[in-house]
């Protein structure tokens, strides 16, 4: 979807033309702080992203005037929260250009969605000896699920390989595949490396197989955005807080048929058609997999997130992170000692590094006196980390509000921490 | 915020970072306890070989982490050897307390020099996400001693 490959001059490295990096960061409230006497340098986006006030009104205002439960009363308030929610449902489907808004599930966030697939789609799909792909850059929340469902059914798990640049070995890939293969589980984007994995590709062969594919598009839908028709894949997941929403809601989108061929996940109130004690019949998509009182000011917010982020473009976004990376890629390469990990020919705003045998926490803390936030740990990507042999890594991710004036601050940062470790 | 940085990354416990000592694994070790910081994915193991009076003969440890963690189990390895095992439980308690920046009442006078060294870890206090770190290698000794196979600090 977005020139990832942006070639540049050096002098224009870091500003994007017509893009307003200003602007925008004067619609995020936090980006403004001051975090210890210094200006905050938020480089922890893949994590968390921030909010704009956009995002932030839209939500108070809709506890304030808009709120009550939904799909249940018959008055006003009930209505016009109840309309809010569908419409949000809307918003999502055409951001992913979903072929109708039965097929965007609301959940808690990106692991509940991949874990409603591994129990309702793995118990009703796959039995003992059937086997999954997923890769060794996948986050814990695309591993752990699939663990339990191989545990309680007796699956097998096959890991598709990366080089140590952490491209994703697509050859390697289609090796693994077998009559036997029936889910492909990647991840479109590596919280860790960076790395934007070829997915088309990934489903283009999976499918010949007549694998089914769930893509998680927690950071994917972030930095690249996601056309599910084009795609073409079975499952697409993603979490509302990292794309300038707020926490409490995530997205699942399922090919209609597909999810209305599976079991309920969980069972409660709104996904129920009739309830006898003797028998209960289920709704279809998306009621069926939405029990109980749904995150209903979370959908409106994320839809606000999404109107955001789709005035400025997710193109123009990707471009500018596209020149941050640039800058950010050759200005910390340039520290002595500093070993970026994850150089994949094809990253969106992603750099996990490592400085000299300085512990990413020490890293971490140290540059937090100077206002800079980055994430140390091993990201919940474990198998990843011991791929790499390292036990954590700190790792700088960007936003659409991020600029080279935090990168420059990052830099400055780290020269300190090895100021202070000698 | 730059002075508590200062504080917490004196040069005594960068010291300990870089050449932690009784870094190895001993032989004759009676007991061994894994810990784990499992938000970071820090890993120790710490040796003790308990004397029959109940007397810490030798501790070791090996594993990685940050500066702090390092630090911490260098100077705790050296600081607990020839003391009981009820004494290092109640120094524990003490550095504890002190890491979390509580009230630590009345110093037991023969703690005094034992304290006045592990003082240089309490920076911490200043930093709560880093008090795990500090505690770590002392939550896995506690395992070890006490006959508990691994430790985490969640
Ligand atoms: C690739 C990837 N998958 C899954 C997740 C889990 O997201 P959440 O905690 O919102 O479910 C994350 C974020 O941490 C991620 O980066």
């Amino acid at each position: 979807m977005t020139a990832v490959s942006t070639v540049m001059e050096t002098d224009t490295i870091g500003s994007s033309a017509g893009y307003d990096v200003a602007a925008i960061r004067a619609d995020f409230p936090a980006i403004n702080l001051e975090i210890n006497g210094y200006p905050h340098a938020f480089l922890d986006s893949g994590a968390s992203a921030q909010k704009p006030n956009q995002v932030l009104e839209r939500m108070d205002q809709a506890y304030r005037s808009e709120y009550a439960n939904v799909h249940r009363g018959a008055y006003t308030l009930s209505q016009l929260a109840t309309d809010n929610y569908e419409n949000a449902r809307t918003t999502v489907a055409k951001f992913m250009n979903a072929k109708t808004p039965d097929e965007i599930i609301f959940t808690r966030n990106v692991t509940a969605a991949i874990n409603l697939v591994a129990y309702s789609y793995g118990r009703e799909f796959l039995s003992a000896g059937d086997e999954i792909i997923i890769s060794h850059m996948e986050h814990h929340a695309n591993i752990v699920p699939w663990q339990l469902l191989r545990d309680a059914i007796g699956i097998e798990i096959k890991i598709a390989p990366i080089d140590d640049a952490g491209n994703f070995l697509v050859d390697e890939f289609e090796k693994l595949l077998n009559p036997k293969t029936k889910l492909v589980a990647i991840t479109q984007v590596s919280n860790v490396l960076g790395t934007i994995v070829p997915i088309k590709d990934v489903v283009r062969l999976a499918h010949a197989q007549g694998a089914h594919v769930l893509i998680d598009g927690a950071q994917g839908i972030v930095h690249e955005g996601v056309d599910v028709q084009d795609l073409d894949a079975d499952f697409y997941a993603f979490t509302g807080h990292k794309l300038y929403g707020p926490t409490g809601i995530g997205v699942l989108w399922g090919k209609l048929d597909l999810l209305n061929s599976m079991p309920p996940y969980q069972g409660g109130g709104d996904m129920i058609e009739n309830v006898t004690f003797e028998k209960t019949t289920y709704r279809d998509a998306p009621a069926r997999f939405e029990a109980g009182t749904p995150p209903i000011v979370e959908a409106v917010g994320l839809a606000a997130a999404i109107d955001y982020v789709s005035e400025i473009g997710l193109t123009n976004i990707a471009a500018h992170e596209q020149n941050v990376l640039a800058y950010a890629t050759e200005q910390l390469s340039a520290i002595e000692d500093l070993t970026i990990i994850g150089q994949a020919d094809n990253k969106a705003g992603i750099i996990s590094f490592m400085l000299g045998d300085i512990h990413s926490h020490d890293i971490g803390t140290i540059i937090d006196a100077r206002g800079v936030a980055v994430r140390a740990g091993h990201h919940c990507a474990q198998p990843l980390m011991d791929r790499y042999g390292v036990a954590a890594t700190a790792r700088a991710s960007l936003g659409m509000y991020s600029n080279t004036t935090d990168i420059d601050q990052l830099v400055d940062a780290l020269n300190y921490v090895k100021e202070i470790f000698g | 915020m730059e002075d508590d940085i200062r504080e917490l990354y004196q040069e005594v416990i960068l010291d300990h970072g870089k050449n932690p000592r009784n870094f190895r694994h001993p032989e004759d070790a009676t007991c061994e306890a894994n810990g784990n910081n499992p938000l970071c994915g820090d890993r120790l193991t710490v040796f003790v070989k308990v004397g029959e009076d109940q007397s810490i003969e030798d501790a070791a440890f090996e594993g990685r982490g940050c500066a702090i963690s390092v630090a911490s189990a260098s100077m705790m390895t050296d600081i607990v050897r020839g003391k009981k095992v009820t004494e290092v439980d109640a120094l524990f308690d003490t550095f504890h307390k002190m890491c979390m920046g509580e009230e630590i009442g009345e110093t037991p006078a023969e703690f005094e020099d034992d304290l006045d060294k592990l003082i240089v870890l309490s920076g911490v206090k200043q930093f709560p996400m880093r008090v795990k770190c500090a505690t770590l290698a002392w939550h896995t000794m506690n395992a070890a001693v006490h006959g508990e196979a691994a430790t985490s600090t969640e």
